[in-house]
């Protein structure tokens, strides 16, 4: 009986103890303690676990290596194959976005007939502006047929064979196309020169054109059908002593980057060579 | 019978002008990668079909070009006598006498073209022509000259092997 007692004293001191013991630390009472113990604990399980890290990365970095190396090589692998199927989209986008605008161009143009074609060189004379594209005879190209883009005119067919042509700029120094200025209602001459600018002439001293007339195919002389864009005006030469003002003239196509074209094939050129008086 | 490897090579070489070489111009100016490779065959030891190789090139480009095709035909036989009168003189050091033909193979060509246009009455102002298409020509040429030649000269060594010395 007197053990009984004695033990369940024992027990109620000992809960009385803990149960004070966690009111105090509750209260904040043991703060600074209980801190410094934690903090110490936490720096002794941080110091083992940084070291069992450092053990098992030395023990295991050699094969995690190896496997990432062979993963970064396969992931190499995959994105230059990405990079070359993006490459090759995009080419496909922009030949799709040429072969749009060709075909709004065509429909919007319907009294003609025309035949795409990729250009496929550039002479080998730099003195001389002709690109070759890759139809010829067999797909009905003649001789004197005009070519142009959808911005507007490109040239002409200047020679044949029978998977293949070759094409003459309007830049090129040869190159001579009767025009008309649109605003001012008058014709002249447009040639091309050895750099590649485009120039009018035999335009009338006394017609006032401006900067920035838009430069459309006459018709005249049967080299190219009327009404195609040209370029438009973008400085003016008049000097008094000449008997034609002179003008430089801004191409609507971008020659250098010439990759498909529409060849106008219903139009057949008029060769008046025989009327002109010989020199 | 290795002789007939110079029609892939010609064929090839103008293809490489009219599609790549032709766009990449310096100013105006653009290499000329046949006159080039014909220059380096024409060097290269123990070749004897420079002429024949000259007259296929000048033929197939007047054939493409718009210029009147004697020019090229022209032009390419005189690089070709260029360099068979240098190689017995500068046979010590070849990548000089390529340089030599390559130089006054592209001046000749060009101011051949030059003249011939103008006698056909095209435009062509002179002092803009040299400026912005004979010295980039030329400099492009002398740049493609050194790894030309070296592929020419391997080419060579497959069609015409060196005796072996015991």
């Amino acid at each position: 009986m007197r053990n009984l007692l004695s033990r369940t004293l024992q027990t109620t001191i000992i809960f009385l103890v803990v149960g004070g013991v966690l009111a105090l630390a509750l209260g904040g009472y043991f703060g600074p303690v209980s801190n410094a113990v934690s903090q110490s604990l936490v720096n002794l399980q941080t110091w083992f676990s940084s070291r069992f890290v450092a053990v098992q990365d030395m023990l295991t970095a050699p094969r995690d290596v190896a496997s990432l190396r062979q993963r970064n090589a396969e992931l190499e692998a995959e994105v230059a194959e990405l990079q070359a199927q993006v490459i090759q989209l995009q080419q496909q986008v922009g030949e799709t976005e040429i072969l749009a605008a060709l075909v709004d161009f065509s429909r919007a143009n319907p009294e003609n007939t025309y035949l795409a074609a990729a250009v496929i060189g550039k002479d080998p004379s730099p003195f001389l502006h002709y690109v070759i594209i890759n139809r010829g005879s067999n797909d009905g190209i003649l001789r004197g047929m005009p070519v142009v883009t959808n911005q507007g005119l490109v040239g002409r067919v200047d020679a044949v064979i029978a998977d293949a042509s070759r094409v003459q700029l309007i830049t090129d120094p040869a190159s001579n196309v009767n025009v008309r200025l649109q605003n001012a209602e008058t014709e002249a001459s447009l040639v091309g020169s050895v750099t590649g600018d485009l120039s009018l002439d035999l335009i009338p001293q006394d017609l006032t054109i401006e900067e920035g007339d838009l430069v459309l195919t006459s018709g005249l002389g049967g080299g190219y059908p009327p009404d195609l864009i040209v370029g438009q005006v973008v400085n003016i030469r008049t000097r008094e002593s000449d008997l034609f003002q002179q003008a430089t003239v801004q191409p609507v196509v971008d020659f250098n980057r010439l990759q498909i074209v529409l060849i106008i094939v219903n139009f057949t050129p008029v060769d008046i060579s025989p009327l002109q008086p010989a020199p | 019978m290795r002789n007939l490897i110079a029609i892939p090579v010609i064929i090839l070489s103008v293809q490489l002008q009219l599609s790549i070489v032709s766009r990449v111009p310096l100013l105006s100016g653009t290499a000329d990668l046949p006159l080039v490779m014909l220059a380096a065959w024409a060097l290269q030891d123990g070749v004897e079909t420079s002429w024949h190789w000259a007259l296929a090139v000048g033929v197939l480009v007047g054939f493409v070009s718009a210029i009147p095709f004697f020019v090229p035909i022209a032009s390419y036989l005189f690089v070709v006598f260029i360099a068979q009168l240098l190689v017995s003189r500068v046979w010590q050091t070849p990548l000089l006498a390529m340089f030599i033909v390559s130089l006054i193979g592209t001046l000749f060509l060009n101011l051949f073209s030059l003249g011939t246009l103008r006698l056909f009455g095209i435009p062509m102002p002179i002092s803009e022509s040299i400026g912005l298409f004979v010295l980039p020509g030329t400099l492009l040429n002398l740049l493609l000259a050194i790894p030309v030649f070296a592929i020419m000269r391997d080419l060579a060594r497959w069609v015409y092997p060196l005796p072996e010395i015991e």
